[in-house]
């Protein structure tokens, strides 16, 4: 037989790896110049590569504005883990990129601001529940409340749950910032 | 520092002539006139005016690959940017380094749907290594070095810096580049950890069944980088494969060399990737073309991975050893260390492994068979290579995207880098001819041939014009079959035989078009009428285009088809004896 191939994926210009490997949640501080452009370099990077975001923040953390830190939340197998940590690294204006998940142990933080709509009991079962978790009270009126909340992002999931139980509501939430445990300082 | 005040449109022609800048592939409109105005007064740096702003890019891609320089681009705002958009995917595909100058409607425009205005850093984003947006005169001078220094830098690739009228038109102070200026965060890793050389080594020593494969990173890292690269092979005596990227960086001539691997490579390639138990990847990216299916990619083999981009190590393919570095430098250490150990390779494992090889080669995949009536296309870039081999390394080939394209990388042998420019990773149809201008344009008195596709050659025939207009002797050597080959060989493998538009009906007279142009036209439609047509084509000191009428129904083998192992691949039947299989036998795979 001249022909020893079998083609088993008729039509298909691509093979795909059809193994399935484990998934990992990874958090990364992305240490970049504040610059036009720079998140949407990021996040279309992500978006193009087809890589999850669960959570994006950024804001300058530099007091002369220059620098940014932007914390991103994403999940991958391993090997995609190292390849968004590359990818990232590859941007120009990519200071540094820190895999906090991999580079030991840190502090990861959520706010949200939960506004509830409740009456009666549930007004008052809101209030007590927002003392357990120590969750301010930010606004109210008769009919409702603002309360802000920070904590692991479990923490803030079980408290808007319960507030969902209670009345309508609304949220606000900020994504996670993280930063690494212990006294060293992460260049910038 | 030297610092002088002038216009942005003057900064531009300033920084491009304190860049080394020659030449510059453009076309002029509305948001770049203050440039053109500056380009006309003086005389240092040349304009190529292209029909396309695809073509700039391209013929910008065709002089950096042959030059190892940068090519540079000076397109205007809106359509202009848009129509470079092609050509800066496939700079960034391929890693060569372009340096794309866009205008831009004024800065208080900049939002308002102005007339030509598009986001060009928005568009150009994802398909530039990366971009700029000028809003500051005094700016300009420092962001055109920087643009130099990237795209040059580490793995190349193109940069767009978008300018303003306004800023073109504004004064500022002009800043000269500083030397070798360190960016405050782009500095690539070149030189590649010593520990993991001594690895690689020992790894290299152990082998029984070692393969070198390369890629277009070689080609990147300069000629020295191919030059090591053959010292290499020659001292180890590893066989030698090449990527499409990658031809010409090791000499086609050299015993240790087995052709091109991948989809389209050689049996003797390919199955001695599959059968290799250490595997050296230089400056190659495990691309789904070379690999096939990736959970039978080298089963047993450990591999080492030297790469200057981190990013293209553990993308596809998980290896043992990787080396972030640039391939000359890794050369450099690998050898040296390779010589200071006292130990050398198995030499009886490798002869075994020789002779494995061997019994591959004899299967002779390339082989095709001709005969009088019909010119097969394989037969005229067999003619076409060995009527111009006595001119040494003075031959410089671009293509189009096809088979012809697969066929000219199988049976045209370079012996040098930077002679092979091909579009790889996009596989972009039209690429060849700007290319062969960009090529001449750095090789005035060099052999420079398009060795095209009917199909692909209409895509950017207009630069025919930018080959008439300079005077440049390009051959556009057209493989003529009728058909847009590559798809109809895939309808006929895996779609039943069912040719859905790939028939090129209705094409032009290619003699009577290259007249039209200006050019030289010349035919030949029976095998014995191809040598004449070599000579006449090479005899001529103009450009010339030639179409060559070649067996519509050929198919490019050997073949691993999408999905298989590269032990599974598909060979012409003529390597096995048989007779030419019929329409009907094809369409069984
Ligand atoms: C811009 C672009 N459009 C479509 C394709 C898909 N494509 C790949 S090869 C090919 C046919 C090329 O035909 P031709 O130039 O005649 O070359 P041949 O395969 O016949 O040698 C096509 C349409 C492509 N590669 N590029
Ligand atoms: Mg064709």
């Amino acid at each position: 037989m001249a022909k020893t191939g079998t083609v088993d994926q008729p039509g298909a210009a691509y093979t795909f790896d059809s193994q399935e490997k484990p998934v990992r949640r990874h958090t990364f501080a992305v240490i970049v110049d504040n610059e036009p452009g720079v998140l949407a370099r990021v996040i279309g990077l992500f978006s193009g590569r087809g890589y999850n975001i669960e959570s994006l923040t950024v804001s300058t953390v530099t007091e002369d504005a220059t620098v940014s830190r932007i914390n991103i939340v994403t999940t991958g197998t391993e090997m995609v883990i190292e390849q968004i940590k590359a990818q990232l690294q590859r941007l120009v204006p990519v200071h540094n990129v820190h895999d906090l998940t991999l580079e030991g142990p840190h502090v990861e933080k959520e706010l949200a601001l939960v506004k509830v709509k409740a009456k009666d009991h549930n007004r008052r079962e809101s209030l007590r529940i927002a003392d357990v978790y120590h969750a301010q009270v930010a606004d109210t009126t008769l009919e409702s409340f603002v309360f802000l909340i920070h904590g692991s992002t479990e923490k803030v999931d079980s408290f808007i749950e319960l507030m969902d139980a209670l009345g309508e509501t609304e949220v606000a939430r900020s994504g996670v910032v993280a930063i690494s445990r212990g006294a060293e300082i992460t260049p910038v | 520092m030297d610092t002088t005040e002038m216009t942005g449109a003057a900064m531009v022609i300033k920084a491009l002539a304190d860049q080394g800048v020659d030449v510059v592939f453009g076309y002029p409109g509305g948001a770049v006139l203050p440039i053109y105005d500056e380009l006309f007064k003086q005389n240092r740096i040349r304009h190529i005016l292209v029909r396309h702003e695809q073509g700039a890019v391209h013929a910008a891609e065709g002089y950096a690959r042959s030059t190892g320089k940068p090519g540079v681009v000076l397109v205007t705002s809106g359509p202009g940017a848009t129509n470079a958009v092609t050509g800066l995917t496939d700079a960034l595909m391929d890693s060569i380094p372009i340096v794309c100058l866009t205008g831009q409607v004024p800065t208080h425009l900049i939002g308002n749907d102005a007339f030509q205005e598009c986001d060009t850093t928005g568009i150009t984003r994802p398909c530039t290594k990366h971009n700029y947006l000028v809003k500051d005169v005094n700016r300009l001078a420092r962001t055109l070095h920087e643009a130099f220094y990237v795209a040059t830098t580490g793995r190349p690739g193109p940069v767009v810096v978008d300018i303003p009228k306004d800023v073109q038109f504004g004064s500022g102070t002009y800043a000269a580049p500083e030397g070798k200026q360190k960016h405050k965060t782009y500095q690539p890793q070149v030189k590649p950890d010593r520990e993991r050389i001594d690895a690689a080594v020992d790894m290299l020593l152990s082998a029984k069944r070692p393969i070198v494969y390369a890629g277009g990173g070689v080609v990147n890292a300069g000629p020295a980088a191919s030059q090591l690269l053959t010292e290499f092979v020659r001292m180890t005596n590893f066989p030698c494969t090449l990527t499409l990227m990658g031809l010409g960086a090791f000499p086609a001539r050299e015993p240790q060399y087995l052709g091109m691997l991948g989809m389209h490579g050689t049996y003797e390639a390919n199955w001695a990737m599959h059968d290799c138990d250490v595997m050296l990847c230089i400056g190659a990216r495990f691309d789904d073309r070379i690999t096939g299916k990736l959970d039978a990619f080298a089963p047993e083999s450990r591999k080492i991975h030297i790469d200057i981009d981190p990013s293209s190590i553990n993308k596809n393919v998980a290896v043992d050893l990787p080396i972030v570095g640039d391939c000359g430098y890794a050369l450099e250490d690998l050898i040296k260390v390779m010589r200071a150990r006292h130990k050398k390779p198995d030499e009886e494992a490798l002869a075994d492994w020789w002779r494995r090889i061997d019994e591959w080669r004899a299967k002779k995949c390339l082989s095709f068979e001709t005969n009088d009536a019909v010119i097969k296309p394989q037969q005229a870039i067999r003619r076409l290579y060995e009527m111009t081999r006595d001119r040494g390394d003075d031959v410089y080939i671009t293509t189009e995207v096809g088979q012809h394209q697969m066929w000219a990388a199988q049976h045209f042998g370079f012996q040098k880098p930077n002679r092979w420019m091909t579009s790889g990773g996009l596989g972009t149809m039209g690429y060849g001819l700007p290319a062969a201008v960009g090529v001449q344009l750095g090789h005035p008195d060099a052999l420079v041939v398009d060795i095209a596709g009917e199909a692909s050659i209409l895509m950017n025939i207009q630069e025919l014009s930018t080959a008439v207009q300079y005077r440049l002797p390009v051959k556009v050597f057209i493989l003529n079959n009728k058909y847009m080959g590559m798809v109809r060989q895939w309808q006929e493998l895996l779609h039943g035989g069912r040719y859905s538009e790939s028939y090129s009906e209705a094409l032009p007279d290619f003699v009577k078009l290259a007249e039209a142009y200006g050019l030289k036209g010349l035919r030949a439609t029976k095998p014995d009428e191809l040598d004449g047509l070599i000579e006449e084509m090479l005899a001529h000191d103009g450009p010339v285009m030639c179409d060559v009428a070649v067996d519509p129904t050929e198919n490019c083998f050997p073949m691993i088809p999408s999905g298989a192992a590269h032990n599974d691949m598909l060979l012409a039947p003529v390597a096995e004896g048989e007779e030419a299989i019929g329409a009907e036998g094809k369409m069984l795979v």
